[in-house]
């Protein structure tokens, strides 16, 4: 038995140890321990070091609010997580666990220096310290900053679990199974609405587990809450455990994170760990209840000080007395309970210092009988002990002032500075608050919801229960549906107020009190004054200068408490300076959770074409374009991507290559209107193009920019065949809808994707034209000269043809229903061996086109290039009217001179130059550099040395000249030539 | 995640099945070549980033239909949504 473990008591299971490690060493918990509760057990109070100061520090609570006790677990590879809540992780068997922010180990740490130089690292530091001389910010500022700071280790492996995703729907959701859920969750469930109750703990019942002694209807507490538990399980309702609401969503959506498998000893093989729930709820019943704040005095972070509240959870709870000697500081009723309740199961308790000056009564007879000296009208000024607090001095005081102290003996102090309604799903919503004096309550609600119990501000069971009853009701009702309201009667009640306090006055020096606000970023009442003091007015400057609230417990324990003090710094009332904002996740939620099933190979869709299979078979290697997955070359043995696409590019210009093009964003345009629909969408007239025929399309968005462009082929005088680039497809669709839908309602036009229900296979070279030509049926080649098209048969299989060049070579492009792709594919393969016939992918297909200086929309434009910019005024027909972007096209800004244009670069020593590279007229002018354009396109090519295109300012009146790109290398000196390498006469084209 | 109400499908659907698409209102003129540089400049880039109600206009991805909706900015909460072609609706047309 473990010494502070009290045997039979609490709902761990005294009959199964489980054994777990903290630092390396063996301990021995309870099955239904947390980590914390189990190390308290065996008398390990300290549990981590702070963030900043590396002071040590103990658990203050018991749940998830808990600011220190932060711990790293493990279950072997890849399933170490740092900043675990000790106060929340549930014993397991064989659990590795480990503190944090120590070296060399938790009781004796190096960096704990910061806390003698704490002077240095008051509020703001980050902004003063480090601010000069300006030259050692790289060399010593970053580095030790960046050494020092992050919470934690990261997991450097891939998490190798995974997570699950689920919607749900109900009518009342209500979060949290304390009285006031349980209660709310029977009003609901009575009339047959379908119910869910959710808690982020083990088990239900909330406040309820860690006062037994009180009676609900004659029954005791634990009774009383299996019994409504089973009610509720009978009437349909959703129990869920484990289960945190971490947001608060418009329309009353509310995400729960289920916590499935960390609490097992051996996970279920394929389980996920935790499981995200998106749920819609007609009605919300918030019932979160209350978290108790801390009292704000120099030396209230030594491990043994901890929440009252807390030590009562781990007495009735798990059974463990969290000291033999405890002494209490108090503003609040709640903590005579826990003293008296510590008392009653053998602890000495030191003393109950009380801040206010009367106390209740039968709290005074209460301590009394059991021969607790309570001093009312005192303070505790400070506490001793180095790693565990082993002594406080408790002073009388009035107002500001203490008076003569004396030291008490203790080994543990339990604080209460009150309770502070949880607020934070409620803030979510942008629900208002209103100070009621002492704290902020809920007051006006945005979202269909109700606030039942301590979490608008209730204490003392009988309260609690009612309210939660009535708060189900109004759910109800809000469901336009009725049900009969109930009553509780309840015995042992433990009603209580309290008072609110700003820090405590100390009886030493002021100037070095170390009075902790927020235990987890060591922020103290000082450094919010100090905060007001250098002109922070806005509570939200106060929490970013001193970090206040920042960490990850969000501020639960610290907010209210920083507000009270920045008020007083400011003498204004707390109102008027406002709390800062609770932004979602409650409490830290995994990575993996978020992602869900959206990781790995379910990242997202692989679009993948029907001529896919075989390029795999065949040895391809593979890139993404969009969402497609795309062969990018196919190397054979012993080549290299390098070699492999050299030896494509030269087959497809010495006789034959074949592409699978069917990523290509296709959209028929159809109708009576279509011809006038296409002349107001796109740059090009399409009025004379005649059927059959087929015309390079430019597509320009309403600001004269270059948005998309393709062939398009007119297949009859209504019905027009558009190419997109493949990642436009959608973008180009969504765009002409929303012309004709908004703007051309009258155009009696249709648009259908058919991107996927065509594979498209292009053939190149000076061979294809005859090595196609036996296979086509329908087609009457005296007339089907370059940008042609038709509806015939290629290898018996229904297509439309088209005869239109990408790479400068005799080109065509046959489209068959998707089904008969690879068939297509095959049959030409075949067909084409005595021509050595060459599959290749989009590098080549990228490198031909550049040779011939055809761009590719989004690569070598961005989004500010207009039809002048990148060459292709040809394709603007400026005797039209209007068309979308044309107006745009005589705007001041882009007929202006000096506008960045699309020219071609040749480097002088034949390096291949990088894609993105910035170029420059003067490499030797000071930096920073007047940067005149940057590379588009870089490839080598078969033309004996590189190629590249860029955007240059000016760059049509720089032909000849050389401009410079400055490399980590050296610098690179290249030529400014036309876009077109290759052929520049078409003369391959028309053979 | 808001539910949206598509006026074409006539139901409340998620966030997801829906894409913002500007202001709305704002017809194109219907002869740009008319228009000064400036009064082309406002069509094209002056918008009223209301705080507040504001109307403007969203795509349902799921049926493909644009439509014109009244949302207010600050609470992020959809007053009403209407077909496109429909005159723009008055706040109090909204509230009732």
């Amino acid at each position: 038995m473990s010494r502070f473990r009290i045997p039979g008591k609490g709902r761990v299971d005294h009959a199964a140890p489980v054994s777990f490690t903290f630092d390396g060493k063996t301990y021995r918990g309870l099955r239904g321990d947390t980590v914390a509760s189990a190390l308290l057990a065996n008398g390990v109070h300290l549990m981590g070091r702070s963030f900043k100061y590396h002071r040590p520090r103990g658990a203050v609570s018991a749940g998830s609010e808990e600011p220190n006790a932060l711990i790293g677990t493990s279950r072997g590879a890849g399933r170490f997580e740092p900043n675990t809540r000790a106060t929340v992780q549930e014993l397991r068997a064989g659990l590795v666990t480990e503190s944090q922010n120590k070296w060399p180990s938790l009781s004796f740490d190096i960096g704990a220096v910061n806390d003698r130089a704490y002077m240095l690292f008051s509020a703001g530091f980050y902004y003063k310290t480090f601010m000069w001389p300006k030259s050692f910010w790289d060399k010593i500022y970053e580095p030790v900053i960046r050494g020092a700071a992050g919470l934690g280790k990261s997991p450097t492996e891939a998490d190798p679990d995974h997570y699950a995703s689920r919607y749900l729907h109900t009518d009342v959701l209500v979060i949290g199974a304390g009285p006031a859920g349980i209660a709310a969750a029977l009003a609901a469930a009575q009339s047959g609405a379908d119910v869910t109750l959710v808690d982020e703990n083990p088990e239900m019942g909330g406040s309820l587990l860690s006062d037994p002694a009180v009676q609900i209807d004659g029954r005791p507490a634990w009774d009383w809450v299996d019994a409504q538990l089973g009610r509720l399980r009978a009437a349909g309702v959703r129990l869920m455990t484990r289960t945190t609401a971490i947001g608060y969503y418009h329309q009353n959506m509310v995400g729960l994170c289920q916590r499935l498998t960390d609490h097992l000893d051996t996970p279920p093989k394929g389980a996920p760990r935790e499981r995200m729930w998106r749920v819609r709820a007609g009605q919300v019943v918030l019932a979160q209840g209350a978290l108790e704040k801390p009292l704000v005095f120099d030396g209230n972070d030594r491990p043994g000080v901890m929440l009252a509240g807390a030590a009562q959870t781990y007495l009735h709870k798990y059974g463990v007395k969290v000291g033999d000697t405890p002494a209490v500081i108090t503003s609040h009723d709640s903590a005579y309970y826990a003293a008296f309740d510590l008392a009653d199961s053998g602890a000495r308790v030191a003393a109950i210092i009380d801040t206010r000056d009367a106390v209740r009564p039968d709290l005074l007879d209460g301590a009394r009988l059991r021969g607790i000296e309570v001093l009312s009208g005192h303070t505790v000024t400070t506490t001793r002990g180095r790693l565990r607090v082993k002594s406080v001095r408790a002073a009388p005081m009035r107002g500001t002032h203490v008076g003569t102290g004396r030291d008490i003996a203790c080994d543990c102090l339990l604080m209460s500075g009150g309770w502070t309604p949880s607020l934070h799903l409620f803030s979510h919503t942008k629900g208002s608050l209103a100070w009621d004096g002492q704290t902020f309550l809920p007051d006006r609600k945005t979202e269909a919801c109700e606030i039942a119990g301590a979490g608008r501000g209730l204490w003392g069971y009988a309260d609690v229960l009612a309210d939660g009853a009535a708060a189900g009701l109004r759910a109800l009702e809000g469901l336009g549906r009725a049900g009969h309201p109930a009553g509780f009667r309840v015995a042992n009640d433990r009603p209580g107020t309290g008072a609110s306090h700003t820090e405590l006055p100390t009886d030493g020096n002021p100037g070095k009190a170390r009075a902790f606000i927020d235990f987890q970023n060591d922020v103290t009442a000082k450094d919010i004054r100090l905060a007001v003091r250098e002109g922070m007015r806005s509570i939200e400057h106060v929490k970013r200068y001193t970090t206040n609230g920042m960490a990850t417990d969000q501020g639960k324990m610290s907010n209210i408490n920083g507000l009270m003090i920045a008020a007083d710094a400011l003498g204004k009332q707390p109102p008027q300076v406002g709390l800062t904002t609770f932004r979602p996740p409650y409490t830290p939620t995994s990575f993996g959770a978020f992602c869900g099933y959206l990781r790995g190979e379910t990242f997202q869709l692989t679009r993948k074409t029907p001529i896919d299979g075989w390029a795999e078979a065949n040895g391809a290697v593979f890139e993404p374009v969009a969402q497609w997955r795309r062969a990018w070359y196919f190397p054979r043995a012993g080549e290299d991507m390098h070699a492999a696409v050299l030896r494509e590019c030269k087959a497809t210009r010495a006789s034959l290559g074949i592409f699978d093009a069917s990523t290509l964003g296709k959209i028929e345009v159809a109708g009576p209107d279509a011809v006038e629909f296409m002349n107001r969408m796109y740059t090009n007239p399409w009025t004379k193009l005649a059927p059959g025929r087929c015309r390079y399309g430019l597509l320009l968005g309403e600001d004269g920019f270059i948005r998309d462009d393709g062939v398009i082929g007119r297949l009859s005088p209504d019905l027009f065949h558009v190419t997109t680039t493949t990642g436009g497809a959608a973008r180009v669709l969504t765009m002409m809808e929303d012309y004709l839908q908004t703007e051309w309602p009258e155009l009696d036009v249709w648009l259908t994707s058919t991107t996927e229900q065509w594979a498209t296979v292009a053939l190149n070279g000076p061979n294809a034209l005859a090595m196609l030509k036996p296979l086509v049926q329908g087609v009457n080649w005296d007339d089907f000269p370059h940008m042609s098209c038709a509806e015939c048969t290629v290898a018996g299989l229904p297509a439309r043809l088209f005869r239109l060049s990408f790479t400068g070579e005799v080109g065509f492009e046959v489209n068959v229903p998707a089904r008969h792709g690879l068939t297509l594919w095959t049959a030409l393969m075949e067909a084409g061996k005595p021509y050595d016939i060459t599959p290749y992918g989009t590098e080549t297909m990228h490198v031909l086109r550049a040779e011939k200086g055809y761009i590719i929309v989004g690569q070598d434009t961005d989004g500010t290039v207009t039809p002048a910019d990148a060459g292709l005024d040809w394709a603007v027909g400026k005797a039209k009217k209007d068309f979308v972007g044309k107006r745009s096209l005589s705007r001041p800004d882009i007929v202006a001179k000096g506008r960045k244009q699309l020219v071609g670069l040749l480097t002088e020593d034949g390096s291949l130059l990088q894609e993105g590279a910035q170029i420059v007229l003067d490499p030797d002018q000071p930096k920073p550099m007047k940067m005149v354009g940057h590379v588009t396109s870089s490839y080598h090519s078969t033309l004996g040395h590189p190629i590249a295109m860029a955007v240059i300012e000016g760059g049509f009146d720089r032909m000849g000249e050389t401009v410079f790109i400055p490399m980590p290398d050296g610098v690179r000196k290249a030529r400014v030539t036309s876009t077109v390498f290759y052929d520049p006469d078409n003369t391959r084209l028309k053979a | 995640m808001l539910l949206i109400h598509c006026p074409y499908c006539e139901d409340s659907l998620p966030e997801l099945e829906f894409a913002y698409a500007g202001e709305a209102h704002i017809a194109r003129p219907a002869d740009p070549s008319t228009l000064s540089d400036e009064e082309w400049r406002d069509f094209l880039f002056i918008r009223t980033n209301a705080r507040g109600p504001h109307y403007e206009r969203w795509r349902h991805i799921s049926c493909g239909r644009f439509f014109n909706a009244l949302r207010d900015t600050v609470s992020d909460r959809f007053l009403m949504t209407y077909k496109a072609g429909q005159p723009r609706p008055q706040l109090n047309e909204a509230a009732e």
